[in-house]
């Protein structure tokens, strides 16, 4: 595209800007306050596809799970005011789980903005904790270079998102465009890149002379792109590993140097090696209270390396002897030449013993005539291939997801970590399907959180999104539930939650329907559902009180865990 | 000793607003902060004083202003030399008779009467905080009607712009990393 000089509103500088960025599709909903930008959208709609949501908090989710699926910056869009408001939680949860999105918002032109105008809300202002950056964009002068900063602040150094305010003069003001193409200049902010002599030193000294190291790998490992570094690392040194609930795909599920996920619903094996360990190396990841249980007796007698993009994350919650601030990739490619070959048997062979304890109490061990979630899970695992991408809302069933469901492909897990945010799944499931139109993608959601955002089934259905609905229906809020059953005395207040009936509600928007209540009929639904291209809505009826097991209940000491009784010592 | 915090800031809209809000989210807490232009055109320096003494939990809170896109640096000058000045203007209550008492104990803390009504004086004080609370307390049995304090200024003692301290301390010890990490 040639970059010559072109009188242009501010309204289609938006649009020339976007497709610069290299956007494909935007999520949103119009209304008065951005009429200008819907308006000038026709001249663009052969480059972006622009997809009508049914509330602008579904914009948000799928433009966040867009961006989740394809590591490209996800794009949505909404009126002032009531449009603008309802992005919030996807904004919030897009920043606590370091997800790359712009949000383009119209505004109330300058004149009366601060009058309290019609659809007025001082968006920039609330969404001050949620973002990674704002932009109230006064003239339309500033604009390119606006949108331009604000692709290269969401997606850099630790992602995020950025909230773009456009009052509706500055999109209908005129001026000479010409597509900046000088280097951004941001004096403020500078990513870190790599370790320095010292700190590389001292991590080395540490891995190499550690007798029970533990790898804890999140989400930092697959945004940075440090996976197969580190699995290059953990093979030489013999260093077991264990995930976050977002880093659970950063490692094959079925390496043997896997214990899976850590914290609060995590494997026995993976708390009690991190309260073990000698040395802890955490990559990528942040030491939210979910995986530390009580900071207090967190992995008391190790020695900890941090590393992370995110310097305000170091030395928060844990205090470590080595915090490195850089990219992680970087990290640790300049420390693998250093690491040393060396085998580590007796560690593994006591982390051995607490996996084959945890087996021995797994309940898809026992003979159980009611359909459990975590049945299910485990039987779409057996069934779908390993690149087909899993996002899951949040509950029970998330946690299930991440204890069942055998991840062996990167980026193949979407789900809310940080703000464990009830109705995200089924829209970032539709986001994330507009990255890949020819991969399967499941949305595992529960009924409690599928029934916050199920209007989307019209956005689905418009679209044709590729999103297998998989509703693991418990007739519970099932997490909650738990909580009560466990700490409140089984007083159930206001859990038991009634559902539609989802067979007719699929058919009222034209999308094929499956209820499955017994064990042999999930496969062969399974597969039934599999045959068909666009949306696809399964109901699995499971036991209403199965419990995710292990817990560590909030606050405790990690290894203090409650687990699924052992089979020796119940009649189950 | 408490947390002193010297930033250098884009001359923006909302980058107060943005500071301020990081705080109260983080819950930190601010003594007093002060705002102005810097040397550089388009840049203002501020100082912020936190109650904060814990070493790790300082450091967490420069980092986190660092975070702000649009702070260019901060420097924590808790520990380093540094000269800490706050300005203060004290309304005394004060008929003829008693504005020389007031006159020669404010001669004494070096401060200035720059305002006489028949029934008050204001004065003006410039000096370390501490100095500030004493003088407070001396004219406080004459009825003080009403206290003005900017809050904490700081600017560290030496020929370093307070801003490249970091950078130069780096640079010096031969650990070079690039201008653009400047921040860390």
């Amino acid at each position: 595209m040639a970059n010559s000089k072109r009188m242009l509103k501010g309204a289609e500088i938006v649009w020339e800007c976007l497709v610069r960025e290299g956007v494909e599709t935007v999520f949103g909903y119009p209304g008065g306050a951005i009429l200008p930008v819907y308006d000038a959208l026709a001249n663009y709609s052969d480059r972006i596809h622009h997809v009508l949501v049914r509330h602008e908090q579904g914009a948000a989710h799928m433009a966040d799970g867009y961006s989740r699926a394809s590591g490209k910056v996800g794009v949505a869009m909404a009126t002032s005011g009531p449009g603008a408001v309802n992005l919030i939680t996807g904004m919030a949860t897009a920043m606590m789980d370091s997800s790359p999105m712009v949000c383009i918002t119209g505004q109330v032109p300058t004149n009366v903005l601060g009058s309290d105008a019609f659809q007025e809300t001082d968006i920039t202002g609330a969404t001050l904790p949620v973002t990674k950056h704002s932009y109230l964009v006064m003239e339309v002068d500033s604009l390119a270079n606006v949108i331009r900063e604000a692709f290269y602040i969401a997606r850099t150094g630790r992602p995020g998102p950025v909230l773009i305010d456009i009052p509706k003069d500055v999109q209908n003001d005129v001026t000479e465009f010409e597509y900046p193409t000088d280097p951004i200049d941001l004096p403020g902010y500078h990513p870190p890149e790599q370790a320095t002599d010292e700190e590389v030193a001292a991590v080395l000294e540490l891995i190499n002379g550690a007798d029970r190291p533990l790898v804890l790998s999140g989400h930092g490992v697959l945004m940075s792109g440090a996976r197969d570094a580190l699995i290059a690392i953990i093979e030489k040194a013999d260093i077991p590993v264990t995930t976050t609930l977002l880093g659970n795909d950063s490692l094959p599920h079925s390496h043997p140097l896997n214990l899976g996920m850590m914290g609060m619903h995590g494997n026995a094996s993976a708390n009690h090696a991190i309260q073990e360990a000698d040395l802890i190396i955490a990559c990528g990841m942040r030491f939210d209270d979910r995986v530390t249980g009580k900071l207090k007796t967190y992995s008391p007698n190790s020695r900890k390396i941090h590393i992370d993009i995110d310097a305000s994350e170091l030395n928060k919650n844990v205090r470590v002897d080595v915090a490195i601030n850089a990219d992680l990739a970087t990290v640790l490619a300049q420390i693998k030449p250093g690491v040393k070959q060396r085998k580590r048997a007796e560690w593994l062979k006591t982390i051995q013993a607490w996996q084959d304890d945890a087996t021995q109490r797994d309940v898809l061990q026992l003979e159980s005539e009611t359909l459990l979630g975590s049945q299910v899970i485990r039987s779409i695992c057996d069934n779908i291939p390993d690149n087909a991408l899993i996002v899951t809302d949040v509950g029970q069933h998330q946690m299930l997801e991440a204890q069942y469901y055998s991840h062996e492909q990167p980026h193949t897990l979407i789900t809310s970590g940080g703000l464990g945010t009830m109705g995200f799944g089924f829209p970032a499931a539709i986001g994330a399907s507009f990255h890949r139109a020819d991969r399967e993608i499941w949305a595992i959601v529960g009924d409690g959180g599928f029934q916050m955002t199920l209007h989307e089934l019209a956005t689905a259905v418009q679209e044709q999104a590729n999103v297998k609905i998989a509703i693991i229906n418990n007739g519970y809020l099932g997490m909650v539930r738990q909580w009560q059953q466990m700490f409140y005395n089984a007083h159930y207040a206001e859990t038991p939650i009634s559902s539609p009936d989802y067979m007719k509600l699929a058919e009222a928007y034209g999308v094929p329907g499956y209820r499955v209540d017994r064990r042999e009929d999930i496969e062969p639904t399974l597969k039934g559902a599999r045959r068909h291209k666009g949306p696809v809505m399964i109901e699995f009826v499971v036991e209403q009180h199965e419990m995710v097991y292990p817990m560590v209940p909030a606050g405790a000491d990690l290894h203090k865990m409650i687990r699924r009784p052992h089979p020796e010592e119940t009649n189950v | 000793m408490k947390q002193v915090l010297v930033a250098l800031v884009e001359d923006k809209p909302g980058v107060l607003n943005r500071i301020a809000s990081l705080f109260r989210r983080r819950n930190f807490n601010i003594e007093s902060i002060v705002a102005g232009h810097s040397e550089t055109p388009g840049t203002s320096r501020i100082t912020i004083a936190t109650d904060e003494e814990e070493h790790l939990r300082r450091n967490i809170i420069r980092h986190n202003l660092l975070k702000l896109i649009n702070v260019i640096d901060v420097v924590d000058v808790t520990d380093r030399p540094c000269v800490i000045r706050e300005q203060a203007l004290i309304k005394v209550r004060a008929d003829g008779s008693i504005r020389g008492e007031v006159g020669d104990l404010v001669k004494i803390y070096r401060a200035r009467i720059v305002d006489v009504s028949t029934a008050s004086l204001i004065v003006e004080v410039t000096g370390e905080p501490d100095k500030i609370d004493s003088l407070i307390e001396v004219l406080t049995p004459f009825g003080v009607v009403e206290i003005m304090r900017t809050g904490k200024v700081a600017m560290i003692r030496g020929a370093i712009n307070s801003s490249d301290q970091e950078e130069v301390i780096r640079w010096k010890n031969g650990n070079g990393r690039n201008h653009k990490q400047a921040k860390k």
